[in-house]
């Protein structure tokens, strides 16, 4: 089979992702907001790519961006060596999936879990008969460990941790390849998101998807990624394997941002010399030219306000955006 | 002969002790003793907080911490006295300098919220009021609080705090709406506003939780060099445990509306000794255990209106005893000076006991 024979080739392939949103500026007038603003990168099968970002970034919009919940304005998305256009998206969404920040608000209160569940499989008409359905539904809820009884319950019974489940499963319902994980533990607490974290990494390794797990907790996307791409203003500045970027961090921005990390070990913690960045985040509005970071760079000379760097390797796939380093 | 000598000892030593602890208390500035705070709700009564007792050192940190619902927050709230309507602190006292300020007039807790006691919440886009100027918001806390009592003195004023926060172009910045600030601004806005007329006390409701990592860090950095230069204490409330680790003295680590393990950050860290905070320190990601898998805490976050009736955490403990679900244990002095309320060290000193016994009858016998 086709799929067989293209099995090292990446499953998804990014290139140059551009997501521009109107803003009005006026009465007649409007500016374009660059969200994402060429962003290119590959996941491979089976494996965890991180993104992390600060608030604003842009990390969200790539993510929505891929399965089409905007509409791109520009670029190119390939899923499995097939070119992800609005025509196919539909029947591409059987294979992508997204996991939710937020697990109150992303299930419908008026539903109850086993609708939740199963509404994905009515959309792709996965099932013979109400039975199969049913059946299907329950296999699902055991994979992500919820009490198969709780199935005619509603969203606002469970607990956050539950409900995050809930969405998991939903998001599992159709088999997907690719599941965009968006922030999926942010809003629980320390000791269940060690329980949800878990369960990506089962699932992983049972059904062997593939997750873009998109997050500001650098410790946790460490903990769950195999590589980590970190975007700063709509554009990536840095991709490495997330021991290397952990251990070595090239980009300023990511240097600072590791070492902005509160680390929850004392010792560490009083030893660490922290790169504490001056200032803010500049609006998305009105982007500096050239790299967008030179604002806040210890390193920015006048090439770095002419000019965008771009990703280039630096050996063993550590990819950095960067004139200076 | 020599027992008398050890004997000796460890009375000049319990005098010690004890004077130590005198010393303490006259140091603390702030002294919470069995603090109870219920809200009395349409589905019955929510015990928030049960019995939780600290001492706050003058110009110290003091950080509690705990998952939501701990009940870290309301013990906050209690202190300043700003629980919702439905709340009340229902058993214990709040000493601030040997004074309950839970028998204190409305007017004069007016007077000791911002002018001894100051606190910064959570979400710094919902604690300033939009339809005012960051200078008419500041300017309103000094001329309330200080005696700055003129508008061009307060305005002085303000600028000067801002200033001190680190925000450029103060004099621009004060004609300026809070939509106008970012994230990180309007935190600083919040503390130079509870810092306005240099409380004593500066309690920090999750302050940074709501930011990013970069912004986090300036405002953790911004908080302790105003802390050398203002020595305050601050209690310091989150669920954070690295922004614990780098800020704090002395730690609560808060369950259930318990105090499970109190300790400097060092204790708590490296020598846990209740199963909660073991449990936490075990289920976060960190740099040594990226490579294997997390241990979380099973089950979920304990309901508060139906508290179990002994130990809170015990319906998640792996370890517990028939004991934990009848009794609630009581706070006990770990061999390393810090104190944890767990059964589990009972049973362990009990064990130990009776192995030291075992062993000297043996001895004798041996002999």
């Amino acid at each position: 089979m086709a799929e067989e024979i293209r099995n090292d080739a990446p499953l998804v392939e990014v290139r140059d992702l551009k997501q521009y949103f109107d803003v009005r500026t006026g009465a007649f007038k409007s500016k374009p907001l660059k969200a994402v603003d060429g962003v290119s990168f590959d996941i491979n099968r089976g494996e965890t790519l991180g993104l992390v970002g600060e608030s604003g970034c842009g990390k969200t919009t790539v993510g929505r961006a891929l399965l089409h919940l905007y509409k791109p304005t520009g670029g190119t998305f390939k899923f499995d060596g097939q070119l992800v256009t609005d025509k196919n998206i539909g029947s591409m969404r059987r294979q992508m999936q997204m996991v939710f920040q937020d697990p109150y608000s992303s299930l419908n209160p008026r539903m109850t879990v086993e609708d939740i569940i199963g509404e994905p499989l009515d959309i792709h008409h996965l099932y013979k008969s109400r039975s199969e359905r049913h059946d299907k539904i329950m296999a699902l809820m055991q994979l992500v460990e919820l009490n198969a009884e709780h199935a005619t319950r509603y969203a606002h019974e469970f607990s956050g941790g539950q409900r995050q489940r809930i969405g998991i499963a939903r998001a599992l319902a159709v088999n997907p390849k690719f599941i965009v994980c968006d922030e999926p533990v942010s809003a629980l607490d320390v000791s269940i998101q060690a329980q949800v974290i878990n369960m990506f990494e089962d699932l992983q390794a049972i059904l062997g998807v593939t997750y873009l797990f998109i997050a500001h907790d650098l410790l946790v996307v460490h903990h769950i990624s195999k590589r980590i791409a970190v975007m700063y203003l709509g554009k990536l500045v840095e991709i490495a394997d997330a021991d290397e970027l952990n251990s070595d961090p090239v980009h300023p921005y990511t240097q600072s941002l590791l070492s902005a990390v509160p680390i929850p070990d004392p010792k560490t913690a009083r030893a660490a010399k922290r790169i504490i960045l001056q200032g803010d985040v500049p609006s998305p509005l009105n982007m500096p030219s050239g790299c967008p970071f030179r604002t806040r760079c210890r390193f920015a000379t006048d090439q770095c306000a002419a000019e965008m760097p771009e990703l280039k390797d630096r050996g063993s796939e550590h990819m950095v955006a960067c004139w200076n380093k | 002969m020599a027992i008398t000598d050890t004997d000796v000892n460890s009375k000049i030593q319990e005098e010690k002790v004890e004077e130590k602890v005198r010393e303490n208390e006259e140091q603390a500035i702030l002294r919470v003793e069995n603090l109870h705070t219920s809200f009395f709700t349409d589905s019955g009564e929510v015990r928030a907080v049960n019995g939780v007792s600290f001492n706050l050192p003058k110009g110290k940190v003091l950080g509690v911490v705990g998952e939501s619902g701990s009940g870290k927050s309301v013990t906050a709230y209690s202190i300043m006295q700003i629980l919702a309507d439905t709340g009340r602190v229902v058993e214990g006292k709040i000493l601030y300098k040997g004074e309950n300020i839970l028998d204190y007039s409305e007017k004069k807790m007016n007077s000791f919220r911002g002018e001894k006691c100051s606190i910064i919440f959570q979400d710094p886009m919902t604690s300033l009021n939009p339809t005012f100027t960051i200078g008419w918001q500041l300017r309103e806390a000094i001329q309330l609080h200080t005696d700055y009592k003129t508008k061009e003195e307060a305005n002085k004023r303000a600028v000067e705090l801002l200033k001190m926060v680190g925000i450029t172009e103060p004099e621009r910045r004060m004609k300026q709406y809070p939509f106008e600030y970012s994230g990180g601004m309007r935190q600083r806005v919040m503390i130079a506003m509870a810092l306005a007329c240099e409380p004593d006390i500066l309690i920090a409701d999750e302050p940074t939780t709501a930011l990013d990592v970069t912004i986090q860090a300036q405002i953790l950095e911004l908080m302790k060099e105003l802390q050398k230069e203002m020595g305050m204490a601050i209690i310091l409330v989150t669920h954070d445990l690295g922004v614990i680790a780098s800020m704090c003295d002395e730690i609560i680590v808060m369950y259930g509306g318990r105090v499970c393990e109190r300790g400097t950050a060092d204790d708590i860290f490296y020598r846990p000794c209740h199963e909660y905070t073991k449990g936490l320190l075990r289920s976060i990601p960190d740099v040594k255990n990226m490579k294997e898998k997390l241990v979380p805490i099973g089950g979920s976050p304990i309901n508060m209106l139906s508290l179990p009736k002994g130990c809170a955490f015990c319906p998640r403990c792996e370890k517990a005893l028939k004991v934990c679900l009848e009794n609630a244990p009581d706070e006990m002095e770990m061999p390393d000076g810090h104190y944890a309320s767990c059964w589990l060290n009972v049973k362990k000193e009990y064990e130990e006991e009776i192995n030291a016994e075992n062993q000297k009858t043996a001895g004798k016998e041996h002999a």
